[in-house]
């Protein structure tokens, strides 16, 4: 909306005119509140992304960047198969934890939502307080859970059904994705949770008076009305776990790094800036066109049940 | 009366939920445990109690800094992105805005983007502008990732605001300062103090931005992780961070306590 022209038998001045299109304007007002936000993360993201992009081209020589536009670390990307093999492994990892957290995480949601009566809030505490342990920490404890004198070992040693504690419970994929499924179960229940609530629960009487079965009713009442929850679940879990690179360098063990673990090295002791780049921006664009996947699954899902 | 037949006869969802608290317990309890063990090593069977690891975290002068770094960096994460958080809730909630959609979907991106490319690429930009890293790049790493949050909190307190409250004010005679002061700011406190509190604790516990952007200033998480690769330093470690549980414990009671005699305080105020 810019300030209606109005004529007036004096011009008016310049300051007077902006101010009025400024307290006219709702848009600009909003725009000035807005700008301080916009500008951090103008600064915060945006930049830093187009430099990462920028030198995703460049060449790493010694301790210099080549300024000039190459494509070298794309076909380094493409040529060494342990890019591409690591990066399709994370997202397998990734997705197998998105998935069993979630599967673990409704029935909780569920029963939160619909069998508590009283205290809903305590039982949301009691979810959440178990992850106000340093998250670092938490994969740690997995290492006491796993390892070779850990619980498991010792607990089935002492009941004599072991005499060598196992040495395969840590250090591989599977320990990763234990962990990783613990270390994010909360983030997987509390959306799933929000969306249940929100189910009004005259629709599910309607649907057993109109003679559908309990079963029937959660697959084609509930499960659909829950799917924003559970969608937004699996993109907090998957996304940030395939990049994690903390857990598989606890307990992954050599056959348990992700690709997140490679860009680590590239920006530590490999010292290769661009090429670590050059895979972050592949990386990310396979999260992107995975996450597009999964949006357009779940779309069409809901279109067929519906 | 359904629930009454619910609890005479535990269904299979209770027992689920006992089962998978435990599979979220279990490991996290064991934290503690050994933090009053009397061995360096972090290995069954347990040695007798001691409280030796409690004395030693309190003598050991870099883990207090990192921990007093954590806080400070924590406190000014909170306070800054909660007013960026704040002022852009108001602007989308108050304003007709054209684009309002892709701004807020534009402020939401960290959410989205592994925190490992947001770290490299802070880096880089970093490194070539020449700024030294310090705790301050780890402070405005940390804004990054949790002005959306804030914003989140305070667009889902603000969208039930009546605007007709402030309108009133202004008619009356109040002036645009007072206003916000005397109606705006307390009803939007308990978003204000939940995002204090949730950004506060992202901070505190993020490590992965913290790592790429430290230099010799750690933070709690960066001296935990160089302490997780040496044996001796492990028990120190735990016993801090059952600290910090308890501590938190108290603090997260204390903050529901005060809610709720807010609430009560509100309600018996109305009648």
């Amino acid at each position: 909306m810019a300030s209606t022209t109005r004529f007036t038998t004096r011009p008016l001045s310049l300051r007077f005119r902006l101010t009025r299109m400024f307290l006219k304007s709702e848009s600009l007002r909003g725009y000035t509140l807005l700008s301080p936000t916009l500008m951090a993360m103008i600064l915060g993201l945006v930049m830093p992304l187009a430099v990462l992009f920028t030198l995703s081209f460049w060449i790493q020589e010694y301790l210099d960047f080549i300024q000039t536009f190459s494509l070298k670390n794309y076909t380094d990307f493409f040529q060494k198969p342990i890019y591409i093999k690591i990066l399709f492994k994370s997202i397998r990892m990734s997705s197998l934890v998105t998935f069993v957290t979630v599967l673990l995480a409704y029935p909780m949601a569920y029963f939160i939502a619909f069998r508590i009566q009283r205290n809903k809030l305590i039982w949301l505490i009691l979810i959440t307080v178990p992850f106000w342990t340093s998250y670092l920490l938490r994969v740690f404890a997995w290492k006491i859970m796993l390892g070779y004198n850990g619980v498991i070992n010792s607990g089935l040693k002492s009941l004599g059904l072991l005499n060598e504690p196992l040495e395969f419970l840590l250090y591989n994929p599977t320990s990763v994705v234990i962990t990783l499924a613990h270390a994010w179960a909360a983030f997987a229940i509390l959306p799933i949770y929000v969306s249940l609530e929100k189910i009004d629960r005259s629709l599910l009487e309607a649907a057993r008076d109109l003679g559908e079965n309990s079963f029937m009713t959660f697959v084609r009442v509930t499960l659909p009305l829950s799917l924003p929850g559970v969608i937004a679940a699996s993109l907090l879990v998957f996304i940030p776990t395939v990049g994690d690179y903390v857990t598989p360098s606890l307990v992954g063990g050599p056959r348990g790094i992700m690709i997140g673990n490679i860009i680590q090295s590239m920006f530590g002791k490999a010292q290769n800036w661009p090429l670590g780049a050059a895979i972050s921006v592949m990386s990310m664009i396979t999260v992107t066109l995975m996450v597009c996947l999964f949006l357009w699954g779940t779309h069409s899902f809901r279109k067929r049940i519906a | 009366m359904s629930n009454i037949r619910i609890w005479k006869k535990p269904d299979g969802f209770l027992i689920y939920a006992i089962l998978y608290l435990t599979f979220i317990y279990l490991p996290v309890l064991f934290l503690p445990l050994f933090s009053f063990n009397n061995s360096t090593y972090i290995t069954f069977p347990l040695k007798d109690f001691t409280l030796k690891w409690y004395d030693k975290m309190i003598h050991s002068p870099s883990m207090l800094e990192a921990l007093l770094n954590s806080i400070k960096v924590g406190l000014l994460v909170a306070i800054f992105s909660t007013i960026l958080g704040m002022l852009a809730a108001r602007a989308v909630t108050r304003y007709r805005l054209r684009g309002r959609g892709p701004l807020v979907s534009f402020i939401m991106i960290p959410l989205v983007i592994p925190e490992i490319i947001l770290a490299i690429s802070l880096l880089i930009l970093i490194s070539q502008a020449n700024i030294p890293l310090s705790l301050w790049t780890i402070g405005f790493s940390h804004l990054l990732l949790c002005i959306p949050f804030s914003m989140l909190i305070l667009i889902s307190r603000m969208e039930g605001f009546d605007k007709s409250l402030e309108e009133a004010a202004l008619d009356l005679g109040e002036n645009a300062w007072i206003t916000f002061w005397r109606v705006t700011f307390p009803i939007v406190l308990p978003g204000i103090v939940a995002s204090l509190l949730l950004t506060f604790t992202i901070s505190f516990d993020e490590f992965v931005l913290a790592f790429f952007l430290s230099s010799t200033d750690a933070t709690l998480p960066i001296y935990i992780w160089s302490s997780l690769r040496f044996p001796t330093k492990i028990p120190a470690v735990l016993a801090l961070g059952s600290s910090i549980f308890v501590i938190s414990f108290f603090v997260v009671s204390f903050a529901e306590w005060v809610r709720r005699r807010g609430i009560k305080l509100e309600t018996t105020s109305g009648i």
